[in-house]
């Protein structure tokens, strides 16, 4: 177990900065998720982290040492990838125990170190089978057991999930919790499903061009993105974004300058039994384009002066595409930012 | 359209045209490659009168012929003297040359570019005009007339070092960081983790190269003069010049030679189709 700390750290490809001097601070213990649209560095940096790629500036630190110079073994991490990458020419069980290829036990204590890995991933029943044998999930769980038998310093996770169909995913994402819980590891996880992110980070961390746009506990970056970016990211459906000036009722000022609404389809209610008194939070009405009943509720989108917004409605009222709706957010559920910069205003 | 598609229970055994003139291709190819073949097993079981008699079953088969070729005492060391030579420099290529193509493919460094366009560009030198280079260089360093000699020039190959350049390329990096991560230095992920993952290639290249040096002729027969030295193909023509033709002899020792090439199909034959296969999508 140990902490990681990223000071200043830059990558330069060639001529092309991509990572710009970024600073971070992992916990010993915490499960830090690094989320992020494709390209804007998440997995150089963790690259980084793990010794496959260069520094190119800054530094980074694992438990007490700077580690910018040495080799990945000598890091003391594991890392899962995508692909899993586990060995095709070699059975669960020699997979599991290349993990233990540097350290010097004796063969039973590795034996018995990989049986637990199988064991507590499930992998029993397989353990002498090739990974040919198995299904993408399985395979998921080798790459595991072949970070966990090694008892690192720390876990790299680059998009261990986004090979697997969703089902799938969702399970794994709850295993790796749990095991993270349960081993209490160091843990920094890459992906660009916010999903991800908000389900299984102890911390979120937002990046976007090589930059740390924000971090923060994951309710925190819901409640309170500090950009339209973070905001349109996290959450799903994505954030509501409106100029001010469409938006009868809403509160506006910005010391004049114009502002953006955001408001989350979850806090925006359309129909005519929610109970918002005239003249507060913000009323968006407008023609119906598509409806998604999902069950416990319905999404609505319809249009306000060109722009699609999606509102929620309860289960039971399904209004037919074509009719005009009208939808209330209140005060408090609100999001204003800078039109300009797209920076969030201190809340109302 | 037509009835027969729909109930194939009872159908007739439907013939495709097409089929049929592929399957008669295929005959032809077939017999021609198998006919000399036979032929040579054919000859090699019959006595010297017997030779201008075409009949593909000898009226009086004779293993005399086999027994007096492994009894002439040169041609059991004229096949140890291939198989020296095919085996060192296959084993040797499949060494050489995949440890190059691995660095090739998957290091960065300067000037790489520059060694594989130098590399691929030693292929269009042919060979009649590197003899008489590789003849006086061995003349200077003494090989003449040595396994050494006939080995050299074929230790490592352009063609093989392309050949496992492409495969080690088809090799996802993620397997390699993956053991970088683990512990393992450069040589083991090489050895351990990206060859097993290239046996298709390391058997086709093992194939054509125990084959090329197998039947190799030209330079064996320049470089080596003493018959201790002689390879199989050089030895069999010796029986040619030597004894007056005698074909049944030659078809002998032809049909023995032929052994090791149809070992090394055998023990290498599930790799082989995939291995050819593969190659030729690479091209
Ligand atoms: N080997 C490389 N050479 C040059 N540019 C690279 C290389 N690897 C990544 N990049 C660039 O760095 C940026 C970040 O890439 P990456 O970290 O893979 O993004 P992410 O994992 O967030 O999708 C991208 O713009 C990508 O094009
Ligand atoms: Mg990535």
């Amino acid at each position: 177990m140990a902490t990681i700390s990223l000071k200043k750290l830059t990558k330069i490809y060639g001529k092309a900065e991509v990572i710009h001097g970024i600073d971070l601070d992992i916990a010993d213990g915490e499960f830090v998720v690094f989320v992020g649209p494709s390209g804007c560095g998440k997995s150089t940096t963790l690259r980084m982290i793990a010794g496959l790629e260069e520094v190119s500036g800054g530094e980074i630190r694992i438990g007490d040492r700077v580690v910018n110079e040495l080799d990945p073994k000598s890091r003391n991490i594991a890392m899962v990838f995508q692909n899993y990458a586990i060995y095709p020419h070699m059975t669960v069980r020699e997979n599991i125990a290349i993990g233990l290829y540097t350290q010097k036990l004796d063969k039973d204590e590795k034996a018995k170190r990989v049986e637990n890995a199988a064991q507590l991933l499930g992998l029993t029943d397989f353990i002498d089978r090739r990974p040919a044998a198995l299904s993408g999930g399985q395979r998921q769980r080798v790459a595991m057991g072949r970070a966990m038998v090694r008892e690192p310093a720390a876990f790299l996770f680059d998009e261990p999930l986004s090979n697997l169909d969703a089902q799938l995913r969702a399970q794994m994402r709850i295993e790796i919790k749990a095991l993270h819980q349960r081993l209490g590891s160091t843990i920094a996880y890459v992906t660009h499903d916010q999903v991800e992110a908000m389900t299984m980070a102890d911390r979120i961390v937002v990046m976007k061009g090589g930059h740390i746009l924000q971090q923060g506990r994951p309710m925190d970056i819901y409640s309170n993105p500090v950009d339209v970016f973070t905001a349109r990211f996290i959450g799903t459906p994505s954030m509501n974004i409106i100029a001010s000036e469409y938006a009868s009722g809403a509160v506006s000022g910005n010391g004049g300058s114009p502002i953006l609404l955001g408001v989350r389809p979850q806090d925006l209610h359309v129909g005519t039994t929610t109970d918002v008194g005239a003249g507060t939070g913000l009323s968006l009405s407008g023609p119906v384009t598509a409806v998604e009943p999902l069950g416990p509720e319905t999404l609505v989108h319809f249009r306000v002066s060109g722009e699609t917004v999606i509102g929620t409605a309860p289960a039971t009222e399904i209004p037919p595409v074509g009719t005009e709706v009208t939808a209330h957010a209140d005060p408090a559920q609100l999001h204003r930012f800078d039109a300009e910069t797209e920076k969030a205003l201190e809340s109302l | 359209m037509t009835s027969a598609t729909e109930t194939p229970g009872l159908a007739m055994p439907r013939i495709n045209p097409k089929a049929i003139v592929r399957w008669t291709i295929l005959f032809i190819g077939g017999v021609l490659m198998v006919t000399p073949l036979l032929y040579m097993f054919s000859t090699s079981l019959k006595t010297p009168g017997q030779i201008y008699d075409l009949r593909l079953i000898p009226a009086e088969p004779t293993i005399a012929n086999y027994l007096e070729v492994l009894r002439e005492g040169d041609f059991m060391r004229w096949f140890i003297n291939s198989s020296i030579v095919a085996v060192v420099v296959t084993l040797s290529n499949l060494f050489f040359d995949s440890l190059v193509g691995y660095t090739l493919a998957k290091f960065q460094f300067r000037g790489r570019r520059f060694i594989f366009i130098a590399i691929l560009s030693t292929l269009m030198i042919p060979t009649e005009m590197l003899v008489i280079p590789w003849y006086l260089m061995s003349a200077q360093f003494g090989w003449l007339d040595t396994y050494w000699g006939i080995m050299f020039p074929g230790m490592t190959t352009a063609f093989g070092t392309f050949l496992m350049k492409q495969f080690f390329e088809t090799v996802p990096d993620d397997f390699l960081e993956a053991a970088r991560i683990d512990g393992m230095n450069e040589f083991t992920i090489w050895w351990k983790i990206a060859m097993p993952l290239v046996t298709p290639a390391l058997s086709a290249l093992a194939i054509f190269t125990f084959l090329g040096n197998w039947t190799a002729f030209f330079w064996p027969l320049i470089v080596t003069t003493s018959k201790e030295l002689y390879t199989l193909p050089i030895g069999l023509t010796s029986f040619a010049v030597e004894q007056a033709i005698r074909w049944e002899m030659i078809m002998t020792g032809a049909a023995l030679a032929t052994i090791p090439t149809l070992v090394i199909f055998l023990v290498l034959q599930r790799f082989i189709v995939r291995g050819v296969m593969l190659a030729g999508l690479k091209g």
